[in-house]
Formats: C-alpha cells, sequence, structure tokens
C-alpha cells in the first residue's frame, strides 16, 4: 500500500495524499462551446416540455395548437372562398395573440431558470467549464428561439397556405420576411423581459404571475391611456404612450418600417422619426436584459 | 377555526422579502394612472368606470388574486415543506381556512384599496362609482381566493390556470360569447356593486339573486373540496 514515495515520485500530477488507483479520464475533452450548445439545446427541447414527464409536455403544446389553428381556419377560409388576401396581415397575427404569446413566455421562462435557483444547481453549472457569459446566453438563446418557433410557425402556415391559394407570390414572400423579421424582435424582446424577471424569484409560481403582470397590466394601462388620449383629441402624445409596453413597442416597429397598419386607437401610427426610437427601445431593452442577467447570474447561488 | 401561527407563517410566505413590494407595485401604477388620467381628462364618470372597470378590476384584482389565493399553499407543496405543517395536530380544514382569510386580506388590500384611492382621485365617488367598483373587488377578492387556493391544493400549474382563468375567460370569452359572463367571477361581483350602488355606469349580465348565490356557492364549495383535498395530499415527486 505504501508505494506512494513521496521523495521518488516526481513533480506534478502524483502530488496528490491518496492514491487508490482510479484511472483519470483521459478521452477527449468538449470544451466550453459544446457545453454550451448542450445547455441550449436542453433548454430549448425543455421549452416544449421534450425529455420532461407527460405532465410538463401538456401546456406547452396546448399553446402551440392554440397558436396554429386560428391560421389553420384562416387558410381553409382563403382557399375555399378563393379570396385575394389572408383576412390578416402576417405582421398582425402575433399582436392578436398576444395574450397565448404572453402565457406561454409566463410559464416557460421560470421553468427554464427559476428551478435551477431553487434547487441551487446554479453552481454545479458553474463548476463546469461554462461561465456566466455562456450560461446566461443559452437560456436566453433557447428561450428566443422557443418564442421564434411558437410565433414563427403560424406565419409558416399561413405563407404556405397563401401560397396554395395561389395568392400573388411576391406580395405574399414580402409578407412573410416582414412578419418574420417581427416575430423574431418579439421573441428576443419577450423573453428577456421574462427571464430578467423569472431570474430575480426562485419560486416558480410567483414568477409565472409577475411575468404575466407586466406584459397585460402595461399593456392594459397603455392602451386606456391611448384611449382616453384619442378621445381627448391630443392624438401627438399617442405613439409616445406606445412606449411603454411590450407589445406596444413591437405594434409600432412594425407599423413604422415593416408596413403593418397600427393597432392603436384612432390608427396613430409612431412616425418614421418615432420608429426611429421605438427600434432603439426595443434594442436597449433587450441589451439591458441580457446586461441584467448577467448581473444576476455574478453573484447568484455562489 | 383559524389558527395564529399558520396565519402568520402565510402571511410571511406571502409579504416576505421584497414579495410585498412587487405586490405593491400594482396597486401603485393603478393611482400612478389615475392620477395622469385625472390631469388629462378632469373628473369624467365614464372614464373612471371604463378604467376602474377594465384595469383594476378586470386585471388587478385577478391578479393579485391568483398571486395570493396559490401564493398561500402552492410553494409548500411544491418544496415538499407542507408534510411539517400536515403533521401538526390541526385540522386540515382549519388549515386552509386560515389560509383562506390570509389570502382574502392579502388581495383586499392590495386590489380593494387601492380601487378606492383610485376611485376617489377619479372623480371624488362621483355616482358611487369609486364605492361601487371597491365593493365588487372586495367581494370578487373572496371568490377569487378561495377559487385560488383551492387550484393550488388541486395542481401544480395553479398559477397558469388561474391566469388562464381569469385572462382568458372572462377576458376574452367574456367579451365573445355572452353565455361565459353567467359563469363569471367579475360578472357576479359587478351584480353586488351595481345593487350596493345603483346607478347606470355600473352594469352587470347576472341577476343579483343568482350572482350572490353562485358567489357563496363557489367560496363555500371551493374551501370546502380544497380541505378535502389537503386531508389526501399526496406529495408528488419533482414533475
Amino acid at each position: 500500500m505504501a508505494a506512494e514515495h513521496p521523495v521518488a515520485t516526481p513533480a506534478g500530477d502524483q502530488t496528490r495524499i491518496h492514491n487508490i488507483g482510479y484511472r483519470a479520464y483521459d478521452g477527449p475533452r468538449l470544451g466550453r462551446s459544446y457545453a454550451t450548445r448542450s445547455l441550449y439545446s436542453q433548454s430549448l427541447r425543455g421549452a416544449y416540455g421534450l425529455g420532461r414527464s407527460v405532465k410538463s409536455k401538456v401546456l406547452p403544446m396546448l399553446l402551440f395548437v392554440v397558436m396554429c389553428v386560428p391560421a389553420l381556419i384562416m387558410v381553409a377560409v382563403a382557399v375555399a372562398t378563393k379570396a385575394n388576401d389572408l383576412p390578416v396581415d402576417y405582421t398582425r397575427y402575433a399582436i392578436i395573440m398576444q395574450s397565448v404569446i404572453c402565457l406561454y413566455v409566463a410559464s416557460q421562462a421560470p421553468q427554464s431558470v427559476s428551478r435551477d435557483l431553487r434547487f441551487k444547481t446554479v453552481p454545479l453549472y458553474f463548476s463546469r467549464p461554462i461561465e456566466t457569459a455562456d450560461y446566461v446566453r443559452a437560456k436566453y438563446a433557447a428561450l428566443a428561439s422557443a418564442m421564434f418557433i411558437l410565433t414563427a410557425a403560424p406565419l409558416l402556415v399561413l405563407y404556405v397556405g397563401a401560397l396554395l391559394a395561389k395568392l400573388d407570390f411576391t406580395d405574399q414572400t414580402k409578407g412573410f420576411a416582414q412578419g418574420l423579421v417581427s416575430v423574431a424582435l418579439l421573441s428576443l424582446l419577450f423573453a428577456g423581459i421574462g427571464l430578467v424577471i423569472a431570474a430575480v424569484t426562485p419560486r416558480r409560481g410567483f414568477g409565472i404571475a409577475a411575468v404575466i403582470a407586466v406584459f397585460t397590466i402595461s399593456y392594459g394601462a397603455v392602451t386606456t391611456l391611448q384611449a382616453i388620449a384619442d378621445a381627448q383629441g391630443s392624438t401627438s402624445a399617442i405613439p409616445w404612450m406606445g412606449l411603454f409596453s411590450p407589445v406596444t413597442l413591437i405594434d409600432g416597429v412594425q407599423t413604422a418600417f415593416l408596413g403593418a397598419t397600427p393597432s392603436l386607437p384612432g390608427g396613430h401610427g409612431p412616425s418614421n422619426g418615432q420608429g426611429v426610437v421605438y427600434v432603439l427601445v426595443v434594442l436597449g431593452l433587450i441589451a439591458a436584459s441580457y446586461g441584467l442577467m448577467m448581473r444576476r447570474y455574478k453573484k447568484v447561488g455562489l | 377555526m383559524y389558527d395564529p401561527t399558520v396565519a402568520r407563517l402565510t402571511y410571511r410566505a406571502l409579504l416576505g422579502r421584497r414579495r410585498a413590494l412587487i405586490l405593491g407595485a400594482l396597486p401603485l401604477l393603478l393611482i400612478v394612472i389615475s392620477v395622469i388620467v385625472r390631469a388629462l381628462v378632469g373628473a369624467d364618470d365614464q372614464t373612471a368606470s371604463d378604467l376602474l372597470g377594465g384595469l383594476a378590476l378586470a386585471t388587478m384584482v385577478p391578479i393579485i388574486g391568483v398571486i395570493a389565493g396559490t401564493g398561500a399553499i402552492g410553494p409548500e407543496i411544491d418544496d415538499g415543506s407542507v408534510v411539517y405543517l400536515l403533521s401538526k395536530p390541526i385540522k386540515r380544514p382549519t388549515i386552509i381556512f386560515t389560509k383562506l382569510i390570509v389570502a382574502v386580506a392579502v388581495t383586499m388590500v392590495f386590489s380593494a384599496l387601492p380601487t378606492l384611492v383610485a376611485g376617489l382621485i377619479l372623480n371624488g365617488n362621483g355616482q358611487q362609482i369609486a364605492v361601487a367598483y371597491t365593493v365588487a373587488a372586495l367581494v370578487s377578492s373572496i371568490a377569487y381566493a378561495a377559487l385560488f387556493l383551492l387550484l393550488g391544493t388541486v395542481s401544480r400549474h395553479a398559477v397558469v390556470f388561474g391566469l388562464v382563468y381569469a385572462l382568458v375567460w372572462e377576458a376574452l370569452f367574456g367579451s365573445l360569447v355572452s353565455g361565459a359572463r353567467t359563469l363569471s367571477v367579475q360578472q357576479w361581483s359587478l351584480a353586488v356593486a351595481h345593487k350596493v350602488a345603483g346607478g347606470d355606469l355600473v352594469t352587470s349580465d347576472v341577476g343579483i339573486v343568482t350572482a350572490t348565490v353562485l358567489l357563496i356557492a363557489v367560496t363555500v364549495l371551493a374551501t370546502w373540496y380544497a380541505g378535502q383535498k389537503l386531508r389526501t395530499l399526496t406529495l408528488a415527486g419533482e414533475e
């Protein structure tokens, strides 16, 4: 047993108190980027309940179906009636279905990060080669991708249906592309806000309610104020109010640059100049939520 | 039927640390909005009614109700610490009843009180609007708290289901299908408010008798069933 002679051992990995003869791992080390990619793909699968229990698949899948069914119905109507245009613009679809999107981000953002905090698995992640930035980026990218799948799938249904109904190809492709840009922005913005709120609380239920509250209350407050301002005739203030709620932000951006019709009361969309402010605010919010999450995970659980 | 220790623990779980601040942010927002609206519009009965009905009663009360109702018992069941509570010689229905009282109190303080303040700011209780909506908020606080407390004992996804009921069923289906309005806590409480305050601005699709009976039935049944549910509670593993 006394095979280890301190004098005889060369310097390096032999300097240990006990050598009980375990073999060291000498296979390939896949490294930091591989670990980050794995975290990304697992989080993305988890956002739809894949690889988790049946119970946790129900809600995301149900919301996904609810998102797509109206698009299918619209396509069926458009094909059957030989309409000249789809009943709803590509850019308008996400605004109409906003409550479903909000429910999805509210249920899946805490699912993605709160449980790591509550069961204190965050330090275990950081004991691997990945670093804070990798963890935050992987989680953010995963939720944003999941939301992009949720919001882009019905647009794809609409697009395919429009081509099957022999609508104008260039017109539909342009609308589809504009819609994709808008839902990509929406996914990034919503995922960022949802994750920041969820990362603050280790309680899943509280996180869900907080995310929903931020989205619906801000939307309700902004639209109420806009309706009142519209009734009062102070129309110049209406576009500026839209800056204070995520849904109206996206609506404003796509009205200014992506050819959407505004859903604001009275049809007062932002002008091009205001549109630039909208885009800046959206990008600022995305950057800010990334920064806030980085700050949170610098300290949390360690 | 009321256990002070359970109540104290529940209060701490609901309002401890920074949670009270987050809960307080919603009422604060409502009051800020009412100040802005009052400054923009002046005292106007219709505006006040729209704002209190649309923002306070339809959105804020259910959300606070979900947070308080499910938060009173959900997290404990979730992390399994409810076994320490259940192993004490306290009747399960007593636990539920105590938690219900706490949830109702929290919901009332954080939703009905700001509704009253916002109503006073908006039009100084003209045509009894502020009082009417406060009554509606008080009544619906009880029903929501009981309903969501039951959800908290039944399902691990109580918050989501509660929000789906409050925001999708009451707001979306309620505005599309008139039949859905008969089965809506919001409409029942509006019926009571209409009876209390009178006037034409606060109206409901449900009669006062139906509303009162349904409100009491839902509250009592939900509390009773939650007690039963807690008696046979099985702690599921994670997910």
